[in-house]
């Protein structure tokens, strides 16, 4: 086999890996948008303050202990306890249920029957707001995050690939197991969405809220269910990208990287953001690997968007969108 | 005819109909400048079928969305089953059995039939979250014996044949047909229509009032309904209230409210399209 086409199928299954973390993080804008119409500036952020939860909670740290400190004269900063990774997991998702119940009843409650543009705009306040916060309640020094999984070069794949091509592959343990758990939560949302009495809720009101109301949902309910979850796939997100890069602020960035796979999948579309995801991924990877020299590299800062906007151009709706036909 | 809360009568075709399961008491609804509704007090009965008439915009679909809490009076008192209802969210009044179609039928139009008609039976549904997804064998009883119910409401209104259709794809008769169903999916103590039947061509709107009928005779479903085509109310209902410009001006059977000369100036002389 040339050994080009070796390099280009590491690459190719780097990428996939990459992307499915991009799904992931696509996943948390389309849950909130398909039952709310909310576009979810804040959805980074959230992934950012969920891990520095963790963080804090795994060692212990005194939230606000600045704020306690100025106030009362104190020099308090940690509790003096470690927490078991699997523990803080848990209690920081109490965390985000909280979060989700605050922004649900103090801002998106009154914002009800608003304009898209308003509630875009909530989100954006939300979003520096949140952060804000998360440096008030845990510093904003960087901080490392280690909840037990594996790291470094697996090497089973290097060694069955170097028999095979004569080139062994470098693939991360870590992205062996983010990619495993984010097809898991994948699959667990799809199935809790479709089997479920508060799937199919979910479901009703991303479909109608009218509808929802005299069946007797409640709107409110479904709205804290929804930003929980979202506030999950964030907590998910955040331990897979903190434990890469460190618990550090560029980590609400991951964001951004959603963007190009909501343009892609359309804004809607479960499915559409896991295939975004991995088309992105892969489709930057393989830009980087193949052009990338010729151009003096650096090409993955851009050229999502790039694709993301061809594809824009020429089907607006999305992947899997339906077509839009202008009634007129 | 005089009529006791707690007694009932007999209707022309010889049902018997019972007390008061609903009662409206002096109820305004005001939308800015606009009043849609002008201290309006009427009652409905066990197992009658309870129509509501008027011209467009005499505040019917106003009234019913009262009745359903999608709108909040400024003042009157809705009492039910004998007791004055707080200020409830459409939600809340869905628990409480009542259960409603639209004028401009709101379907999720994503889903099937099937699946919309399922979503008629989520307030039977009492597993919680967490015990579904770790107790799966009763979770799985429980859809298993919510979707009998709805496989019989689906025979019932003889939509089989559009089971796994999504909705988005069915006509408009259809569509009122499917929403009809979800409603009743629910076994509503008291059913709430507002005009099944507009729109429709003849066969469909036969079909239709059938379907009403054999609901309020099988099931002894209470039903209150708004429609426009005279023809239609005469033959379904058994009581009639009759709006205009958010008053009501006529309220009897509906030999009573054809014969009353307020009905006949302010709704039988409207020329309606
Ligand atoms: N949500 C609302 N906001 C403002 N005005 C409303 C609202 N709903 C109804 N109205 C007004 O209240 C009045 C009564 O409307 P309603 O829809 O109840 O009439 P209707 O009897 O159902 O008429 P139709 O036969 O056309 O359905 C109308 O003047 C209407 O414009
Ligand atoms: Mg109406």
């Amino acid at each position: 086999m040339p050994e080009q086409l070796v390099f280009a199928m590491e690459v190719v299954l780097n990428g996939l890996m990459a992307g499915v973390l991009y799904a992931l993080v696509a996943l948390g804008f389309v849950l909130i948008y398909k039952a709310s119409g909310i576009f979810n500036y804040a959805q980074g952020v959230m992934a950012l303050f969920a891990a520095m939860t963790l963080v804090g909670i795994m060692q212990g740290q005194v939230p606000f202990a600045h704020l306690i400190n100025a106030t009362f004269g104190l020099h308090v900063t940690h509790f003096g306890w470690q927490i078991p990774g699997f523990i803080a997991i848990l209690l920081t998702m109490a965390v985000m249920v909280l979060l989700a119940w605050l922004v649900q009843t103090f801002i998106m409650r009154h914002l009800i029957g608003q304009e898209p543009i308003i509630l875009f705009m909530a989100t954006i306040g939300l979003a520096y707001f949140l952060e804000g916060v998360a440096d008030l309640m845990w510093g904003s020094e960087i901080k490392t995050l280690d909840v037990g999984l594996p790291q470094g070069i697996n090497l089973w794949i290097d060694e069955r690939t170097f028999n095979i091509f004569g080139y062994g592959f470098f693939i991360d343990n870590l992205d062996i197991v983010a990619t495993i758990i984010a097809a898991l939560l994948v699959a667990a949302l799809v199935a809790f969405s479709q089997y479920t009495k508060q799937g199919r809720a979910m479901r009703a009101v991303a479909d109608d809220h009218q509808a929802a109301l005299s069946v007797g949902i409640s709107l409110n309910f479904i709205w804290v269910l929804v930003w929980s979850v979202a506030g999950f796939v964030a907590l998910v997100a955040g331990i897979m990208w903190g434990t890469k890069s460190g618990v550090q602020f560029s980590l609400s960035l991951i964001a951004l990287k959603a963007l190009p796979v909501l343009m892609l999948g359309g804004f809607t579309s479960i499915p559409g953001a896991i295939v975004g995801g991995l088309i992105i991924g892969v489709g930057e990877k393989l830009f980087e690997f193949a052009i990338g020299p010729l151009v003096g590299g650096a090409t993955e800062n851009w050229f999502a968007y790039v694709l993301a906007l061809i594809f824009l151009v020429f089907r607006p709706q999305g992947l899997f969108g339906e077509k839009i036909i202008e009634r007129v | 005819m005089m009529l006791d809360a707690s007694e009932g009568y007999v209707t022309a075709d010889g049902r018997q109909i019972g007390g008061v399961v609903m009662e409206m008491k002096n109820i305004t609804l005001r939308f800015g400048g606009v009043v849609a509704i002008k201290d309006i007090s009427f009652d409905i009965r066990e197992g009658e079928i309870r129509a509501i008439i008027g011209p467009n915009g005499a505040g019917k679909s106003s009234m019913l969305n009262v009745i359903s809490g999608f709108y909040v009076p400024q003042e009157g008192e809705v009492w039910y089953r004998g007791a004055p209802r707080p200020p409830m969210k459409p939600y809340e009044v869905a628990n409480q059995g009542i259960a409603r179609t639209f004028q401009n039928i709101a379907l999720f139009e994503g889903m099937s039939v099937l699946d919309n008609v399922m979503t008629g039976r989520l307030n039977y549904m009492k597993t919680g979250l967490f015990a579904q997804a770790l107790w799966m064998g009763r979770a799985e009883r429980e859809e298993t014996e919510n979707r009998a119910v709805v496989e019989r409401v689906i025979d019932f209104l003889e939509i089989q044949h559009i089971r796994k259709t999504p909705v988005a794809r069915l006509p408009y008769g259809l569509k009122k047909r499917v929403e009809l169903a979800r409603a009743l999916a629910a076994e509503p103590k008291l059913l709430l229509l507002d005009e099944p039947m507009a729109g429709m061509n003849v066969e469909e709107k036969e079909d239709m009032s059938r379907f009403i009928l054999d609901v309020n005779d099988e099931f002894g479903t209470t039903i209150a309904l708004i429609e426009h085509d005279m023809g239609v109310v005469m033959d379904l209902s058994d009581r009639v209230v009759v709006m205009d410009y958010g008053k009501k001006i006529g309220d009897g059977t509906p030999d009573e409210v054809r014969n009353n000369q307020e009905v006949i100036d302010a709704y039988l002389g409207v020329a309606h399209d």
